[in-house]
């Protein structure tokens, strides 16, 4: 019996799909973070591609069996460094998107390139599969088991090695794992070849449900009494030789000195190879910085969430001081500037104990609360102490202000303990032990779990304003999801609050506004979802020249608090943009505008006409929710042509370009899909056997249908597991595992009264309910348990996924075991619909999740589920 | 047929782009009737309702090709920013023009620029003002523009590398500023260098992308007004009720 090399393809699995969350943190220290989708669907483009190269040239490729596969696992060892250097040759610049037409061509390349070990990885996996397709479900399982491993490793590596290191080390491990490939291969007895079983089962990381089939097809009884195929099945007849003698062409592996030298390159790439140099966008703010003269850097820290640089610079200092009112005539003290991933800058400021050089923050727009608070009577508040909750504290300019303001107790809460560490420790004594100041406690958590977890009543919560003005401005963060500034992020802070307690959250201030009035919608919607019944009453707002500050009190505001409001804004020259009560006359004072856009905004949006004015603001200002979070979206269709008109013009910074990129993306995922996948099937001898329409509707549909489940729930368990890192590896591992269970379990499913379109229609109706009840049951799982620590919300995670996923792994094989009775002509073609619907829907399904919301997107997927029932029903 | 399909095809691609300074002009002046029509349809928005013929002038007389890479001296005209390395670009010429119009300059004014870049806008400026003094925090590009604009015959423009934030204090105070480095605020110690009745223009967003212009004129009392200018003809509502 031959043996497959199952330590190898783990090996293999594991280095590909650690590669693939890997890139989305390398993509976002080079560009900007929100490319995950852009990789999922080049990583499916390499399997779909490979998988039409083992279809086409299996004849050729068969006697060189051992070759090949080693070759492949080599070939992805070099090209998983080499493709993201060339990849960061190519001068694509997003920013330029608009103003230059070879930006699209450039980011074809990135694809193109970024395809390419996808494309090798699954033309060596695919290989084994074909090849030992008796032993299908054995290959599987290791295959799975590297991809889990892989997937959920590189995140626990992450946390020691910088990405840059895990990239070499990945390649040391794709060539052990083509040495070891050398080994397992060579020691097999010599043995007929087993009748190969399929095209490969290229698609098996993102698409497992595809990988079972091979070993399920095996069982299906041919139609018309013809005997059980030998080997693996019927589709094996099909797409690949039968006859080859492998174990011949095996053997011309030299095993020996080829092994050692595969150990020899993995050790010396492990060992010698330097980290990977990271060119991150010279556009990006960390890169602007070191132009500077003088600029060095003082400290660097790497996790999942991020690569921090703390920057120092003593001949032009950071002076970091957003929005400071021109008023104003201090200046900030040294700074530090911190920076992750790239962007930024915040600032670690230097502190002596001394308030007095801290004057600086009280020229902010968000230092607004603290002037209102004080206005407050009776002065039970100033007995007991200001509590004061800073949510994003960073490096700590939130919570030098509180201090300054005299804020008896402070909680500050940050996700990146690195960050929170270069205070307590890196910088302690250039932070003044800022964090172990008596009454400031700090917690490295997640701002929506904390809040949740806690029983502590505030007096203020502040949303701090980390984002950086340039990449706000340019729309960078237009893609991605962000659950700080949602209606239930809102109504939560709202129930943290003291009575008289007050939210205040700053964003940059955007032209015409955007960031503001959606912000203030999204403040009414959740004051009014709170039970109340006059939200105008219980919000303030102001903006400077730079940034705006949202107030919301747990209460009215008082005449004493407006007067204090009215002061502080006039004392810097800010102008009111809203508070209860306010006339034209009070607008647009200081910093002046060609119309009162803000107050006009506010007063539409406390109106009964507030959804009509939503709908005719050429802006999206719907208010953000967690089944729809993308806060920074603001892209509305019906503008578009207008503001396209309008780039050239001055109106360049209108357009939200991350939008047009992802659009972009869906274009040349489809041209590549056709170009990679389709047409060689098309232009070969397969066209002849083009699939009927039921077939072609059933792989397209379960292609799309199994992406759109799979992206928007990456995306709704972004607010679960804290970070879109976490919620990449631990859903797409738990998609893995669980969809491939259904898989083996549909093809062990030999009841003869479950028909493929019976097993299909049961799943489909089990995903539906399944997907019902998440849709109603997870947002409050979720705020039950995200204080949870991120063990056990990975393991929570899996859980949740795992019967989902196991009904989606059944319309796949059930649909090949289907055709391999029937229609075994169309198999290669089922494969190659299958997985352009794959590489389309991975960006499709992020498009549509931003018009339509994840709830939408999933329940979508659900009905093109039940189309593929129909089809199904349709096959000869 | 095919060779003379593609000598055609290499013929127009030379002569489709402007080689010399004959070429250069005719597309200057194109990119001056552009920047023109712009301002026009920007009038109501940016309080502009027209150009000066001193911006119009030094728009037409600035060899604009010359500040920009060699390799995009061919794209030099096009109305739009272009990059000039260390990840700076060169404004759009609607937006220099823009500025240098709020900025309501007269002969005789003292002007300082903080972010000289490749020296567009500060040559720009030197065309209608007395005196330019500009500051660049990048080295290499400071040193570059400095030289050219040397070169060019700009001996009315003083350059220096160093950090603006300070302003250039010998020779303050000044009738108009022009920001066009990034910063998370406005140095006081520059609104202090500009003189009562001066003017100050900021523009803000980020390379490649104006969001919207600050025009800041302090007063004689030595209080600011602050305007804030979008330079687009944009309603951001549809429809009107």
């Amino acid at each position: 019996m031959p043996r497959p090399p199952f330590i190898a393809i783990s090996l293999l699995s594991a280095c590909v799909l650690a590669y693939e969350v890997l890139l989305t943190r390398l993509f976002s220290i080079v560009l900007w973070h929100h490319f995950a989708y852009m990789i999922i669907s080049a990583a499916m483009l390499g399997y779909g591609a490979s998988g039409t190269l083992l279809t086409l040239l299996k004849e050729k490729i068969a006697p060189h069996f051992g070759l090949v596969y080693v070759l492949a696992a080599a070939a992805l060892a070099v090209l998983m460094p080499a493709a993201f250097l060339l990849a960061q040759q190519v001068p694509f610049n997003p920013l330029e998107l608009l103003w230059d037409k070879t930006q699209p061509a450039k980011l074809l390349v990135v694809y193109l390139l970024m395809m390419l070990p996808f494309f090798c990885g699954g033309l060596g996996i695919g290989l084994v599969f074909s090849h030992f397709g008796k032993q299908a479900s054995r290959i599987y399982s290791c295959d799975i088991l590297g991809a889990g491993a892989g997937s959920l490793g590189v995140i626990g590596v992450l946390f020691v090695v910088p990405p840059q290191q895990v990239l070499s080390a990945l390649t040391a491990l794709a060539l052990l794992a083509a040495a070891i490939a050398v080994v397992e291969l060579k020691v097999r007895p010599r043995h007929g070849a087993a009748k190969p079983t399929g095209a490969g089962v290229a698609a098996s990381h993102l698409l497992p449900q595809t990988a079972d089939f091979v070993g399920n097809v095996s069982k299906v009884r041919p139609r018309h009494g013809a005997a059980e195929p030998t080997g693996a099945g019927v589709a094996a007849s099909h797409l690949l030789p039968q006859t080859a003698d492998f174990v011949g062409n095996v053997s011309k592996v030299q095993p020996k000195w080829l092994m050692e030298l595969f150990v020899g390159l993995a050790v010396l790439a492990a060992v010698a190879l330097p980290g990977i140099q990271v060119h991150s966008s010279a556009y990006k703010d960390l890169s602007q910085a070191m132009n500077i003269a003088g600029a060095r850097v003082v400290e660097e820290r790497s996790s999942p969430l991020g690569q921090i640089t703390v920057v120092e610079n003593s001949r032009v200092p950071l002076r970091h001081a957003p929005g400071m009112s021109l008023n104003a005539t201090s200046e900030p003290p040294p700074q530090l500037g911190v920076y992750i991933d790239g962007d930024g800058p915040s600032a670690l400021t230097r502190f002596d104990g001394s308030l007095e050089p801290l004057g600086y923050l009280d020229q902010l727009t968000s230092a607004l609360p603290y002037h209102v608070l004080a206005s407050q009577e009776p002065a039970h508040r100033e007995l007991k102490g200001r509590h004061v909750l800073v949510l994003g504290a960073g490096p700590g300019s939130d919570v030098l202000q509180a201090l300054y303001h005299r804020s008896a107790a402070i909680d500050a809460v940050e996700l990146d303990r690195n960050v929170t560490g270069l205070v307590q420790q890196r910088f302690r004594d250039f932070a003044g032990n800022l964090y172990g100041q008596p009454g400031v406690h700090v917690y490295a958590a997640e701002a929506r779990g904390f809040v949740n977890s806690s029983d502590a009543r505030y007096d203020l919560i502040q949303v701090a304003l980390l984002d950086s003005f340039g990449t706000a401005s340019a729309g960078l963060y237009g893609l991605s999801e962000n659950y700080l500034y949602t209606v239930e992020a809102v109504q939560a802070y709202l129930n943290r609050l003291a009575p008289g307690g007050m939210l205040a959250v700053t964003r940059w201030l955007t032209l015409p506004p955007r960031d503001a009035l959606k912000l203030f919608a999204t403040a009414v919607s959740a004051l009014e979802q709170n039970g109340v019944s006059n939200p105008a009453a219980r919000l303030v707002m102001i903006r400077g020249w730079k940034t705006v500050t949202l107030l919301v009190k747990n209460g009215d505001f008082t005449a004493n608090e407006i007067a204090s409001f009215k002061k502080f804004s006039r004392a810097r020259s800010f102008d009111l943009a809203w508070y209860p009560g306010m006339s034209a006359d009070d607008a647009n004072r200081y910093n002046i505008l060609a119309q009162p856009y803000f107050f006009e905004g506010a007063v539409a949006l406390l109106s009964p006409q507030r959804q009509d004015f939503i709908d005719r603001y050429k802006f999206d200002i719907e208010p953000a929710t967690d089944d729809r979070p993308h806060f920074f979206r603001f892209f509305k269709w019906k503008a578009a042509a207008e503001i396209f008109s309008l780039r050239e013009q001055g109106g360049m910074s209108l357009f939200d370009w991350s939008y047009p990129l992802l659009v972009a993306t869906l274009v040349q995922a489809i041209a590549a899909s056709v170009l990679l996948i389709l047409a060689p099937l098309a232009l070969s001898r397969c066209r002849r056997t083009l699939p009927g329409a039921p077939v072609a509707l059933y792989f397209l549909a379960i292609g799309f249908a199994f992406m759109f489940m799979e992206i928007a729930f990456i995306q709704k368990f972004v607010l679960f597991l804290s970070h879109p890192l976490y919620a990449v590896a631990v859903v797409l591992c738990a998609f893995l595992m669980f969809a491939s269970a259904g898989s083996w379990l549909a093809g062990h499913w030999q009841d003869g009264r479950w028909q493929a379109a019976n097993k299909v229609s049961f799943a489909v109706i089990a995903m539906g309910v399944l997907a019902l009840f998440y849709l109603a049951t997870l947002p409050a799982l979720f705020q039950m348990l995200i204080h949870l620590p991120d063990a056990a919300k990975i393991i929570i995670s899996i859980a949740l996924i795992a019967p989902l996923a196991m009904c989606m792994g059944v319309p796949f094989p059930s649909g090949m075991m289907r055709l391999a009775g029937a229609d075994e002509e169309a198999i290669p073609w089922a494969w190659a619909i299958n997985g352009f619907a794959s590489v389309v829907g991975a960006v499709l399904a992020t498009l549509l999740a931003i018009h339509l919301g994840f709830a939408a997107v999933i329940l979508l997927a659900v009905l093109i589920y039940a189309v593929a029932c129909v089809a199904l029903r349709g096959f000869a | 047929m095919k060779r003379h399909f593609a000598l055609s095809a290499f013929l127009f691609f030379c002569f489709s782009f402007p080689s010399h300074g004959e070429g250069y002009g005719a597309a200057r002046q194109r990119m001056v009737e552009e920047v023109l029509a712009d301002a026009d349809a920007t009038a109501s928005y940016s309080g502009i309702s027209t150009l000066s013929p001193g911006v119009i002038a030094a728009m037409g007389k600035v060899e604009r090709h010359r500040f920009v890479p060699a390799a995009l001296a061919a794209v030099a005209y096009l109305n739009r920013p272009l990059p000039i390395g260390h990840g700076q670009t060169i404004s759009q010429p609607f937006i220099v023009a823009l500025m240098t119009d709020l900025m309501g300059l007269n002969k005789g004014d003292r002007v300082l620029e903080i972010g000289t870049g490749s020296g567009y806008q500060a040559a720009v400026l030197a065309e209608m003002a007395r005196s330019v003094y500009s500051i660049e925090i990048i080295e290499p590009l400071g040193k570059e523009a400095g030289e050219r604009l040397k070169s060019l015959g700009y001996h009315n423009v003083q350059t220096r590398v160093s950090d603006g934030y300070y302003g250039w204090p010998e020779a303050a105070p000044f009738d108009a500023i022009i920001v066009t480095a990034a910063a998370s605020h406005v140095p006081p110690p520059l609104l202090k260098q500009l003189k009562p009745g001066g003017r100050m223009v900021i523009p803000l967003g980020t390379q490649f992308m104006t969001q919207f212009l600050m025009l800041v004129e302090k007063q004689q009392d030595g209080s600011v007004t602050n305007r804030q200018i979008l330079p687009v003809r944009f309603v951001p509502l549809t429809g009107g009720h």
